[in-house]
C-alpha cells in the first residue's frame, strides 16, 4: 500500500489471475519421472480400467435412458423395458410431450423461475459483494457479521415455512424464486474474488469520478465474468433443481415445476399427463409407449444443464476451491 | 489456506485517507450501502425474522391466533418444555435420529475416502486429455437434482428396471435394491457416490497439485518407495483439507439431505428411510405440529452448532487450522 504499484502492473496482476482459471495448459508428461519406479504394466491396467469403469457408471445410465426415449414400442416390448443398444429414432415421445399438457407447461413454468430467479439472485449478489467488498467503508463490519451470522444461527424448517406462508406466498410461483435467492456462500465467493481485483484500478477510477455503480460495471464486472458466470450456474442448477419448496408450497399442480412433475410421473408412477390429443402426423405413432414417455421428460429434465455446463466448466476448480477456502 | 499476510488496508498509514466523521463517511459510501441493502432486506425477512420464530419451540403455536403470524407468535401461549416431551417420548423420533446417525456413519466411512482414492487415481493419469475428459464426466451428476439421480437408479436397479429384466430375461430371480428397507443405507449412499464423489475430488485435486513435486524425488532418492512416499508425502499434504472437511462433515451429522430421502421414503417405508429432517416434515409440518416441529429443528441446530465447534477443538488439538481462521474479513 505505501509503494503502490503501478497501473501497468495492476492491469498484468489481474491478467495473471484470470489466466488461473483456465485449464493448465496441456502438457506432455512421460508415464513416470526417470527417478519413479518404472509403474507395473498391470497396475497401469488397472488404474485406467477403474477410471473407465468411473465413467462408464456416469454415462452409462444417461445413454440408455436417452435410447429409451427414442425406441418404439415394439423394442420396448421386445427388450422388456430400458433399451440399450438404439435400433431406431423414434421422436414420438417427444412431440407427444411437447404438444402440450402438464410436461410443457411445468418445463415453461422451470424455465421462467431458473432464469428470473438467477438473474435476481445474481444482481443481489454482485451489488451486495461490492457493497461488502470496499476496505474500511461504513458500516461493513457490522453488516459481514450480519451476512456471515447466518451460517451459525438459522430458522428451522417450522419457522421458515409459517414466514412463507404468512407473507401469502403458497401456491405462487414467487416462493420458489424469493425465499432462497440469496446465497451467502456465493456472496462471499464473489465478494473474495472483488477484494483480489488491484485496489489502484478502483481508486484511480474513483479519483477520474467514476461513481461506484460506473466502478462496479465498467471495472470490477468485466474483470470477474468467471466467478460470476460459475455463481450464475450455481444459482442456475439451484432453480432448475428445485424440488422441496415445490412439495412445501405449490399444491396447485399446474404450476408445478419440472422437478415435481418428474417425480410424480417416475416415482410415484403417475402416468404422464400429456394433452390427449392423437397425433396425426406421418412417421409418429399416435400414443408412443409410456416409458419412452417417461424417459423423454427425464432427457428434458437433464439438458439443461447439459447445454450450460461446457461454458462453464472451465472455471469450477477455481470458483470451488475459493468456496472451500473461504467456506 | 491461502490467507494473505498484508495488514488490512485500513490500518496502513497510506490507507487513512478515510474521515472519521461519520457524516462525511456516510456521503462518500451511500452508493455501497444501497447496494447492500437489497440483500440485506432479503436475509431480514426470510432469515432473521423467522430465526425468533424457533422458539416457537416453547409454545403452544396456534397461528388462528390474531391476524398475522407475528401476532399468533405474540399472543400463543408458552408451555415450557412441553414439546420436547413430547418430541422425545415419540419412538419414530428415536427411529428417526437413529436413521440419520447411522447414515452419517456409514457415510463417513465409504463415502468420505472415495474422493480422495479417485483424485489421486486422476492426478497419475499422464494424458492431459484422458484427464480433462474424466474430470468432465464425473463432475456431470452433481448438476442434477436428487429426483434425477434417484430416476436413474430407478430404471437401472429397480424393480422394473434394467438389472431386473436383464436378470429375468436369464431366467434368475429378478433383485429389487430400491425398495429394501435392509440395503436402503448402501444405495443412498451409493446414490450419493454417484452424485458427488467427482465434485468432492475437486479439492483434494488442487489439494494434490499443490504438493511440491521434489519432496517425491527427495524421498525416492533417498530410498521411499511409492506407498512410504503416498504416506508420508501425499496424505500429509492433503492432511488440511480432509481435517477441514471432516470437521464441516461432523457438524452437519444430523442432516444427510433431505429431498433424497423425502423421495424414497415411500418406496422403502418410514422404518429405514426417516431421517431427522423428513421426521420433521411428516410428524410436524404435515399434522401441524408447529410447536413439535419447531422442537425438533432447534435440538437439530443446537446439537449440529455444538458438534462442530467441538470437531473444531479436536481439529485444533491435531494441530489443524479448522474453520476459524478462513474467516477474516
Amino acid at each position: 500500500m505505501t509503494t503502490p504499484p503501478t497501473l501497468v502492473n495492476g492491469q498484468l496482476e489481474s491478467r495473471a489471475a484470470i489466466a488461473l482459471e483456465r485449464p493448465e495448459a496441456p502438457r506432455a508428461r512421460r508415464s513416470h519421472n526417470n527417478w519413479e519406479e518404472r509403474p507395473l504394466l498391470i497396475e497401469r491396467f488397472g488404474k485406467t480400467a477403474l477410471l473407465t469403469l468411473v465413467v462408464l457408471a456416469v454415462l452409462f445410465p444417461m445413454w440408455s435412458v436417452v435410447v429409451t426415449s427414442l425406441a418404439s414400442r415394439t423394442t420396448i416390448n421386445q427388450v422388456g423395458g430400458m433399451v440399450v443398444i438404439p435400433r431406431e429414432l423414434d421422436l414420438s415421445a417427444y412431440v407427444t410431450m411437447f404438444y402440450g399438457g402438464q410436461v410443457s407447461r411445468a418445463l415453461w413454468t422451470s424455465v421462467l423461475i431458473t432464469v428470473g430467479g438467477t438473474a435476481l439472485s445474481l444482481a443481489l449478489t454482485v451489488l451486495a459483494a461490492y457493497g461488502l467488498s470496499r476496505p474500511g467503508s461504513l458500516g461493513q463490519r457490522f453488516l459481514l457479521i450480519y451476512f456471515l451470522l447466518t451460517f451459525l444461527i438459522y430458522p428451522s424448517l417450522v419457522p421458515s415455512y409459517l414466514v412463507v406462508t404468512g407473507l401469502g406466498l403458497k401456491d405462487s410461483l414467487w416462493a420458489l424464486i424469493i425465499p432462497g435467492a440469496l446465497s451467502v456462500f456465493n456472496l462471499m465467493l464473489v465478494r473474495t474474488f472483488f477484494m483480489g481485483i488491484p485496489s489502484e484500478l478502483i481508486d484511480s477510477a474513483r479519483m477520474d469520478g467514476a461513481s461506484e455503480w460506473r466502478i462496479l460495471w465498467s471495472i470490477v464486472l468485466p474483470l470477474s465474468k468467471a466467478v460470476v458466470a460459475v455463481v450464475g450456474l450455481f444459482y442456475a442448477v439451484g432453480y432448475w433443481n428445485a424440488y422441496f419448496n415445490a412439495v412445501l408450497y405449490i399444491d396447485d399442480n399446474d404450476l408445478w415445476p419440472i422437478q415435481r412433475v418428474l417425480q410424480s410421473f417416475i416415482l410415484a408412477g403417475q402416468s404422464p399427463h400429456v394433452a390427449g390429443t392423437p397425433i396425426n402426423l406421418p412417421g409418429l405413432t399416435a400414443y408412443p409407449p409410456t416409458l419412452a414417455i417417461k424417459m423423454a421428460v427425464v432427457v428434458v429434465t437433464v439438458l439443461p444443464a447439459l447445454l450450460v455446463y461446457p461454458f462453464v466448466q472451465r472455471h469450477f476448480t477455481r470458483g470451488v476451491l475459493l468456496g472451500a477456502i473461504k467456506g | 489456506m491461502a490467507v494473505p499476510s498484508s495488514p488490512p488496508a485500513a490500518l496502513s498509514p497510506g490507507g487513512r485517507s478515510y474521515p472519521s466523521q461519520w457524516r462525511a463517511r456516510l456521503r462518500r459510501d451511500w452508493p455501497l450501502l444501497a447496494m447492500t441493502a437489497p440483500a440485506a432486506l432479503l436475509l431480514l425477512v426470510f432469515h432473521y425474522v423467522p430465526t425468533p420464530g424457533n422458539l416457537i419451540a416453547f409454545q403452544d403455536y396456534n397461528p388462528f391466533l390474531g391476524d398475522s403470524a407475528l401476532d399468533a407468535f405474540l399472543q400463543s401461549e408458552w408451555v415450557g418444555l412441553a414439546n420436547f416431551e413430547t418430541l422425545f417420548s415419540d419412538p419414530s423420533f428415536w427411529e428417526a435420529l437413529r436413521n440419520t446417525l447411522a447414515i452419517t456413519l456409514f457415510q463417513l466411512v465409504f463415502f468420505f475416502p472415495l474422493p480422495i482414492v479417485l483424485a489421486l487415481l486422476l492426478h497419475g493419469v499422464a494424458s492431459p486429455r484422458w484427464r480433462a475428459f474424466i474430470q468432465n464426466v464425473i463432475y456431470l451428476p452433481h448438476f442434477f437434482s436428487w429426483v434425477l439421480v434417484i430416476t436413474f437408479f430407478v430404471q437401472m436397479l429397480g424393480g422394473a428396471g434394467l438389472l431386473a429384466q436383464e436378470l429375468r430375461q436369464h431366467g434368475m430371480q429378478p433383485w429389487n435394491l430400491i425398495t429394501n428397507p435392509s440395503t436402503f443405507i448402501v444405495l443412498v449412499t451409493a446414490e450419493a457416490v454417484w452424485k458427488d464423489v467427482g465434485w468432492g475430488s475437486i479439492v483434494f485435486l488442487a489439494a494434490l497439485s499443490a504438493i511440491d513435486p521434489s519432496l517425491y524425488e527427495a524421498a525416492a532418492v533417498d530410498g521411499a518407495g511409492r506407498w512410504r512416499r503416498l504416506w508420508h508425502i501425499t496424505l500429509p499434504g492433503l492432511r488440511p483439507v480432509i481435517v477441514l472437511l471432516g470437521i464441516l462433515r461432523l457438524g452437519d451429522a444430523l442432516s444427510v439431505g433431505f429431498e433424497q430421502y423425502l423421495l424414497q421414503r415411500d418406496a422403502v417405508g418410514q422404518q429405514a428411510a426417516e431421517v431427522l429432517d423428513t421426521f420433521v416434515y411428516y410428524h410436524a409440518l404435515l399434522p401441524q405440529q408447529w410447536g413439535v416441529g419447531a422442537a425438533a429443528g432447534l435440538f437439530k441446530s443446537v446439537v449440529g452448532l455444538v458438534l462442530i465447534l467441538g470437531a473444531n477443538r479436536l481439529a485444533h488439538r491435531l494441530g489443524e487450522a479448522g474453520i476459524y481462521q478462513t474467516g477474516r474479513t
